[in-house]
């Protein structure tokens, strides 16, 4: 045995072994074209010439008993900023499938010493917890066709669309529009809203072909389908383009972006679809959002009024809070009047055990539009790990509690609540959204399921990729970076959104029709909802099947 | 299925009619039950004045009779006339009906002081009090209507039976209008309160179909914290609540309760001349739209009848009939056997956007549209 210090080793030291993804590289196919190494966002790959020893007996005294052999191959880099992240890039431009990187099946190492410097470790995504969740095992089981006339998903005509904003009681109502007063904004839009992702969280050929595939959808198809930018504005020819009416902007706490919305207020064509005001975020509660110096360009820069390349922090609260009470009546009151009192205001809060005490807050307020509550699922484009994965409140109890609280008031068609935080994260889009609606919301924000569908987002709930905080992002999603956006046909990019859109919409009556749901969204139909978990089932006051 | 059968008549005729008419629907009913609910009475062996309140209702035992005894005096009402009822007990499936209840109060002395509109609130409780009453003692008492010349009868079994096994037969009641469902409700269990007609302040309405939407609607009228709005043993409750809220609390004409429980879609509303009132109206009263299949035939307190269409159109119904005599059945062959000598190319059967209404003088039969205008000047 050699001494210690003869070999390589430090604490952090790793080997691939101990790395989240292992490449699994195969020198029998490889053509050595460098085309995986060239590609791999995060430089793990180095092609290296590599020394092997040809041992071989001599007899003679004047040879020397080896010689060596030099051979090029694929080196997996085991520092922790350049472990591979298992995107799979190197696989999708390798010729010869030569290349792949593999989950590493044990416990990896690397998470132990993932906070080198003190700083703790961080990513971009999803909160990581592989499985079916707990959307998923929601089942729509009240099938009403034994007992009446069957509907046909693709013959009936049904409505899907909801409302947001605020919705008198119908007495209020009956006696306001006759005396001529002032009747709060309504929207009625598709219940399935692409959820808050900024323009600088998301690169602009992303954010072109959302808005291009959105416009498609109401426009061509008649799918009223809206999107939340995130903090951080709208580029400016959207501002004053008739799509505006398409989009809910956003105000966080670092108000980034609204001078250039302020400014524009004037010359907008129509009006947006809402404010959102962000007071919380289910990936990472209590935390402000943070836009990275890399990914602060030109125009982001112009944008958000601030010098290029620069760390953009947002506070964690919005500076007029001194109590929720009070900060939600300034904003909404505040950003209601910039409209006139013509566009719907609303907050997004993270999932909380005190949600309620927020949305009874709202229920007072007549300016309120709505709630939109974010699950501890949802995604975010950076966040301390501890935050995303142990923060927050999971969406579906939230959202049932807050409805019910609104039903024994009856007011639960007045305020209505959006979910967010997980829908579509395996997949299952309509039926994660449906299952929301049923136990109470009026409809879902989704972003990473937009990602993966409309963009191939390559990220997964096993960690996979999840870089988006770096402004790496292999498939130039969440990237200022042209070298990497350019990767992203915005055209392509808007025909995926309309096919998704038009995909949730067929699964949508799929799911209405069985139940002999035509004529309205089935909003706090829960009686059509089984789960196989007799206290999941008793939480959500749902049916217990097994 | 279940099957519905109203008759309006200027002249009083006997349920029994009625009855006899279902029984040419009888394949669509399975005989489980029997609702009626009569309007403008006339007593054989006694002078029925229309302002005393009728209660219905049926005391399942001796001591369930002596608690209702007490809690009607002791709210202040005289017994005028309690109706008999000639009960054949063999011909009864139940064997726990102590006394059928149709009786004739006069009012409390100290309500001579109270508005119309607290009268009504006042009988509601009452009824209300009487049902929790017997609730408590193991549903023992059982109170359909209290409510100036309404009758209410339910009763498990085949319809035509028990009109036999309770004397309807003889002629000793009449009345102007005959609503009768067969069948109990099945969907979410056989009670006697599922049993059509629902009735609710003078609003009176009966189905047929199921109303998939009904656990949202029964959530928000529960939230609307009216002590009336309780119940909901049977999903078609909801209807008649529903109009009732239309009718009385929104005060919005009849013709509004479609634009409530079946809205027009937008591309209808943005031509129709009161679009934006109606699409405030359906935004508004959007927990209230129902998803049938259903026919929703209803009465109101002046007689008026009236017949509507779920959005889908999925359940039939029909109307026929002369001046001063009409009906309304699930099937034609039952407007045949009510009104047989009509002029059947006048039978209407109504669409979707089509509410049916007999006025109170039933001269001629009301067709009106939901693409029409509605009869509320301030909206237009
Ligand atoms: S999977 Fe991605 S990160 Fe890993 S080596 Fe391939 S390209 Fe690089
Ligand atoms: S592909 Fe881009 S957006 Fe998706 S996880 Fe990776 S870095 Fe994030």
């Amino acid at each position: 045995m050699v001494s210690v210090r003869s070999i390589a080793n430090t604490p952090s030291s790793l080997t691939p072994n101990d790395l989240p993804w292992i490449i699994e590289h195969r020198e029998d196919r490889c053509t050595l074209c460098g085309q995986c190494a060239a590609v791999c966002p995060v430089g793990t790959l180095n092609l290296t010439y590599m020394r092997k020893r040809m041992p071989h007996l001599v007899l003679s005294a004047t040879e020397r008993g080896s010689s060596y052999k030099t051979f090029v191959g694929i080196r997996q880099s085991t520092e922790i900023g350049k472990r591979c992240i298992g995107c799979g890039s190197c696989s999708l431009v390798c010729p010869n499938e030569a290349i792949q990187p593999l989950q590493n099946p044990g416990r990896d190492r690397f998470r132990f010493v993932n906070n080198q410097q003190g700083e703790p470790a961080k990513r971009g995504g999803r909160r990581n917890v592989p499985g079916a969740s707990l959307l998923d095992r929601l089942i729509f089981d009240r099938i009403s066709m034994l007992t009446d006339p069957a509907l046909d998903a693709g013959r009936h005509e049904f409505s899907c669309n909801t409302l947001l904003g605020r919705v008198l009681p119908p007495e209020e109502y009956v006696r306001r529009k006759l005396a001529g007063e002032w009747i709060p904004p309504v929207r009625e839009i598709f219940p399935f809203v692409i959820g808050s992702m900024s323009f600088g969280a998301l690169s602009p050929n992303m954010w072109l072909g959302l808005l291009q595939g959105v416009a498609y959808c109401n426009e061509v198809l008649g799918i009223p389908v809206v999107m939340a930018t995130g903090e951080g504005g709208c580029p400016p020819w959207v501002l004053r383009s008739p799509f505006l009416k398409y989009i809910i902007l956003q105000i966080a706490s670092g108000y980034f972006g609204w001078d250039e919305i302020i400014r524009a207020i004037p010359e907008m064509q129509c009006d947006p679809a809402a404010i959102e005001i962000k007071y919380g975020q289910g990936a990472k509660p209590g935390d402000g959002g943070l836009l990275m110096w890399f990914k602060v360009s030109k125009l982001i820069a112009r944008l958000r009024g601030v010098p290029e390349g620069v760390d953009l922090p947002s506070p964690p609260v919005h500076q007029t809070l001194y109590s929720i009470e009070e900060s939600v009546m300034k904003m909404i009151q505040t950003m209601s009047m910039a409209w006139n009192f013509r566009v719907p205001v609303y907050p997004k809060i993270s999932g909380s055990t005190s949600a309620k005490s927020v949305l009874n807050n709202l229920v007072r307020n007549p300016y309120a539009g709505a709630l939109l509550i974010d699950g501890i699922d949802g995604g975010t484009g950076a966040a301390y790990n501890i935050s995303m994965d142990a923060t927050g409140h999971p969406i579906a109890a939230n959202v049932r509690e807050c409805y019910l609280d609104l039903c024994a008031q009856g007011k639960q068609n007045e305020i209505p609540i959006f979910a967010a935080g997980g829908v579509g994260k395996n997949g299952n889009v309509t039926q994660n959204g449906m299952a929301l609606i049923m136990l109470g919301a009026s409809g879902v924000h989704m972003g990473k399921f937009m990602m993966q569908s409309a963009a191939g987002c390559l990220g997964t709930e096993s960690n996979r990729c999840n870089v988006c905080n770096i402004g790496l992002c292999p498939k130039g999603i969440t990237s200022q970076n042209p070298k990497l956006y350019r990767r992203l046909d915005p055209d392509q990019v808007a025909q995926r959104v309309v096919e998704t859109f038009m995909s949730i919409r067929t699964e949508i009556k799929k799911v209405m029709a069985p139940l002999g749901r035509s004529q309205s969204l089935p909003i706090g139909m829960s009686d059509a909802l089984g789960i196989d978990d007799k206290d999941v089932a008793e939480r959500l006051n749902i049916r217990y099947v097994c | 299925m279940c099957r519905l059968a109203m008759k309006t008549a200027s002249e009083p005729f006997s349920p029994f009619s009625v009855l006899t008419a279902m029984e040419a629907m009888q394949e669509g009913y399975d005989g489980s039950g029997l609702g009626l609910l009569l309007r403008g009475l006339k007593f054989a062996d006694y002078k029925y004045n229309a302002q005393d309140p009728i209660l219905s209702g049926i005391a399942h035992s001796e001591a369930a009779l002596v608690r209702l005894d007490h809690i009607m005096d002791k709210a202040g009402f005289t017994l005028n006339y309690d109706h008999e009822f000639e009960v054949k007990k063999e011909m009864i499936e139940a064997q726990d009906r102590h006394k059928y209840i149709l009786r004739v109060y006069k009012k409390p002395v100290t309500w001579n002081k109270l508005s119309a509109s607290e009268i009504e609130h006042e009988l509601m409780l009452i009824r209300l009090a009487l049902r929790a009453n017997g609730e408590a003692h193991g549903n023992d008492l059982t109170a359909f209507s209290l409510w100036p010349d309404v009758a209410t009868i339910k009763e498990v079994g085949w319809p035509l039976e028990i009109g036999l096994a309770l004397g309807l037969d003889s002629g000793r009641i009449t009345s102007r209008i005959c609503m009768a469902q067969g069948r109990q409700n099945t969907n979410y269990g056989i009670n006697l309160y599922a049993c059509h007609p629902f009735f609710l302040q003078g609003v009176a309405t009966m189905t047929n179909g199921e109303n998939t939407a009904f656990i949202p609607i029964k959530d928000w009228l529960t939230g609307r914290a009216f002590p009336g709005y309780i119940g909901y043993q049977s999903d078609s409750e909801v209807f008649a609540h529903i109009l009732h809220y239309v009718t009385r609390q929104l005060k919005l004409p009849l013709e509004a309760y479609k634009h409530v429980i079946t809205p027009l879609k937008n591309d209808e509303l943005a031509v129709h001349p009161q679009g934006d009132f109606l699409r405030g109206l359906r935004d508004a009263c959007r927990r209230l739209i129902i998803d049938g299949p259903n026919a929703v035939i209803g009465t109101l307190p002046d007689e008026t009848a009236m017949l509507v269409m779920d959005a889908k159109k999925m359940r039939p119904a029909t109307v026929g009939g002369k001046p001063g005599e009409w009906a309304i059945a699930s099937e034609m062959c039952g407007v045949d056997a009510m009104i047989p000598d009509r002029d059947r190319s006048k039978d209407f059967q109504p669409m979707r956007e089509h509410t049916v209404i007999i006025p109170p003088d039933r001269q001629e039969l009301q067709i009106w549209s939901q693409f029409d205008q509605l009869p509320i000047p301030q909206a237009a």
